[in-house]
């Protein structure tokens, strides 16, 4: 299906990162928000605020973000596209409810524009330091998808991406951006409306009686309906059968709980995202993702001017991790260098997936700012040296 | 000039505790609303500031400018901090230390309410002052719950603007039953000042609802903030009054009150709306004081 042209501002823009994430959401179909003001956050539900009288929808500031990340579940299940924002200390007070968007498979995205933590940290600084809490955060077992843009192109690029993939995995999506790509300003194109796919929410054409809320259907994935369809359906957070009533048993865990993570783990090859540029003849890979891969390119290329050979591997989706194509380069004796603006969190994923085949080296950075370039090249000399 | 010098007689404590050099904005309502607090209190007190503007004014220590030992937590935890400082405090049996939470309206009337409710239940020995500048400011000027009807944010822009009144946050500390409720504005400050000299007398949980105008988020000069603070409790929109162990006592009863159109026509942020609002507002305000007289009738002294 095809965009609707009233929320899509065809043509070529000076934005933000921040307000092109909000173009790429109602471009996806977004009209509702529920969010609460946290810097670097806020101005992706500012500009939402003053384009929703246009385009219709709604925005509520909520009293906390405690609420902000159950309101956006609520209007999921009344039939909206739905998103909320926040940055570091707001995403730790919603992990309980992405959780429950998790257990419930509410299709809805949650935007982090990442900043230096922990607690109140760097708020007007950038980090990549929440990588581990998007896919951990919450307790028991769950899996969400993770998408990390590097420019405020792909915010509204990958904006949309985001909302068809939690359409298409009835699973919350993490859409982890950082300071830098929120605030920096560059030329964002905004296609025609019929130019932009979107995946439409996939409401059963089953009667009411027949339709099971939690059975899955193709893709391990159960069909939706939403409010006033006429289904007698229960969502809970507690475990539940197929009905969605609850059902706290070990069969029944294993059947529900078990799914929702098979339905991403067993399909991470289709939903895994990258990018690699010289990585063929390389003997390092450096691995990157959001604005640290812009700098990371940068190392690469001055490196590549060095003589070393050195390629390029950038993730566009972080989770699921492309456990497979790590393990491919490790096969092959690359060396990888792993930079993310932390002190090392996906690097211990790179780590698992080389087991043990070649050096991995951390590049790391606590956050404030971006790599120096020079960092990341001596990082690419020392994982050369070790090879 | 006269040789002979009038003397004038000082309405405020001389002393200084805050020091210049602090963060806030020109003309910011907050930063006066501090000075006064601490000059009214000294220097045995213990801050709990949530994330807030007051989290930025005191400037980076050790160049902070508030005197006085300040403990930031986070944004829905100013009264829960405190419950944990105040308890310390007894614990050592240091009962002439003063805890002061200090928070804004987000964190008091939204995020912070929970925390809050819970302390003041608990009728915790602290001070809790919220400075009300009636939106989220240090975010940049969105809406919060104290917002009033009328007025434009970043979130409520032109052309939605808030609609809806602000939350009485005076009437759900009231509801709790605890010893000392008072409502004070910076354009007051003897006032304010002796209100909380007399809530570190009382023992259990004091609350100062405090009226703190934002020049940068209500778009007038820095120069007006008193001006506009004054207009606030002139026009009855704010008015200054007390609860002390449940009798209401309204400390300030304007003789002229002043039409609220000239407190809103002061400010940027209500610049957009028509006259009909205006009478609306003006209505709201009148029903809002009317009840509050009520009130004072019904459970002040006389009562």
């Amino acid at each position: 299906m095809k965009a609707d042209p009233k929320g899509v501002m065809t043509g070529a823009h000076y934005l933000d990162g921040d307000h092109a994430c909000c173009e790429g959401a109602l471009a996806a179909g977004c009209r509702f928000i529920s969010g609460y003001p946290i810097t670097p956050s806020t101005e992706v539900v500012e500009r939402f605020a003053s384009r929703i009288p246009i385009v219709g929808g709604v925005f509520i500031q909520m009293e906390d973000e405690l609420a902000s990340s159950i309101a956006l579940q609520g209007a999921v299940w009344a039939g909206k596209k739905a998103m909320t924002v926040t940055s570091g200390p707001g995403f730790s007070l919603m992990m309980e409810h992405i959780g429950l968007a998790a257990m419930t498979e509410c299709p809805c995205v949650f935007v982090n524009v990442q900043r230096g933590g922990p607690s109140t940290g760097l708020p007007t600084q950038p980090a990549q330091a929440d990588m581990m809490q998007a896919r951990w955060g919450s307790h028991g077992d769950y899996e969400i998808i993770a998408l990390s843009p590097s420019s405020p192109q792909e915010c509204f690029d990958f904006m949309i991406d985001a909302f068809n993939i939690s359409e298409k995995y009835r699973v919350p999506v993490m859409f982890m951006m950082d300071e830098c790509v929120g605030h920096m300003i560059e030329r964002v194109s905004i296609p025609e409306a019929d130019q932009i796919e979107i995946t439409e929410r996939n409401y059963t054409k089953l009667p009411p009686g027949e339709y099971l809320p939690f059975k899955p259907a193709e893709n391990m994935v159960p069909e939706m309906c939403k409010v006033g369809d006429g289904h007698r359906i229960h969502v809970t957070g507690l475990t539940h059968d197929y009905r969605g009533y609850p059902a706290m048993n070990p069969e029944a865990q294993e059947e529900q709980v078990g799914r929702i993570v098979r339905k991403i783990r067993d399909q991470a090859d289709d939903i895994v995202r990258y990018e690699e540029f010289d990585v063929e003849d390389a003997d390092v890979v450096v691995i990157s993702y959001g604005i640290t891969h812009r700098v990371a390119v940068q190392a690469v290329r001055a490196a590549r001017d060095k003589g070393i050979k050195v390629g390029m591997m950038r993730l566009i989706i972080v989770w699921p991790f492309p456990e497979k194509r790590i393990a491919e380069l490790a096969e092959q004796g690359k060396a990888l260098v792993m930079a993310e603006l932390n002190y090392g969190q996906v690097f211990f994923e790179v780590d698992r997936c080389a087991k043990g085949k070649v050096p991995v080296i951390l590049a790391g950075h606590g956050g404030g700012t971006v790599h120096e370039t020079d960092y990341i090249v001596s990082k690419i000399e020392e994982a050369y040296q070790c090879r | 000039m006269s040789a002979e010098t009038k003397k004038v007689r000082l309405t405020l404590p001389e002393n200084e505790v805050m020091s210049p050099g602090h963060l806030a904005c020109q003309g910011c309502g907050a930063s006066m609303a501090m000075r006064y607090a601490l000059k009214a209190l000294g220097r045995k007190t213990i801050l709990s500031v949530p994330a807030c503007c007051w989290a930025v004014i005191d400037g980076p220590f050790p160049y902070s400018a508030v005197g006085v030992p300040l403990q930031q937590s986070a944004f829905e935890a100013a009264a829960a901090t405190a419950s944990g400082i105040t308890n310390a405090l007894k614990s050592l049996g240091k009962d002439d230390i003063t805890t002061l939470a200090w928070a804004g309206d987000g964190g008091t009337f939204d995020i912070g309410l929970q925390a809050l409710s819970g302390a003041v239940e608990r009728n915790e020995n602290m001070i809790y002052v919220v400075y009300d500048n009636e939106a989220y400011m240090n975010t940049g000027i969105q809406r919060s719950s104290s917002t009033p009807h009328g007025a434009w944010t970043t979130t409520t822009p032109v052309k939605h603007y808030r609609k809806g009144q602000k939350k009485n946050i005076m009437e759900i500390i009231v509801a709790h039953h605890i010893p000392y409720c008072a409502t004070a504005n910076i354009a007051y400050p003897e006032d304010f000042i002796k209100k909380l000299q007399k809530a570190k007398s009382i023992k259990g949980a004091k609350f100062i609802h405090l009226f703190a105008p934002c020049p940068t988020g209500w778009k007038h000069g820095p120069d007006k903030t008193v001006k506009i603070a004054r207009l606030a409790t002139e026009t009855n929109t704010f008015p200054i009054y007390e609860v002390e162990n449940g009798v209401y006592k309204i400390n300030k009863k304007i003789k002229n009150v002043k039409p609220v159109a000239e407190y809103l026509r002061a400010q940027g942020r209500f610049r957009h709306l028509p006259e009909d609002e205006l009478e609306y507002i003006q209505s709201m305000v009148n029903k809002s004081y009317k009840r509050l007289e009520k009130l004072e009738a019904a459970f002040g002294e006389s009562a």
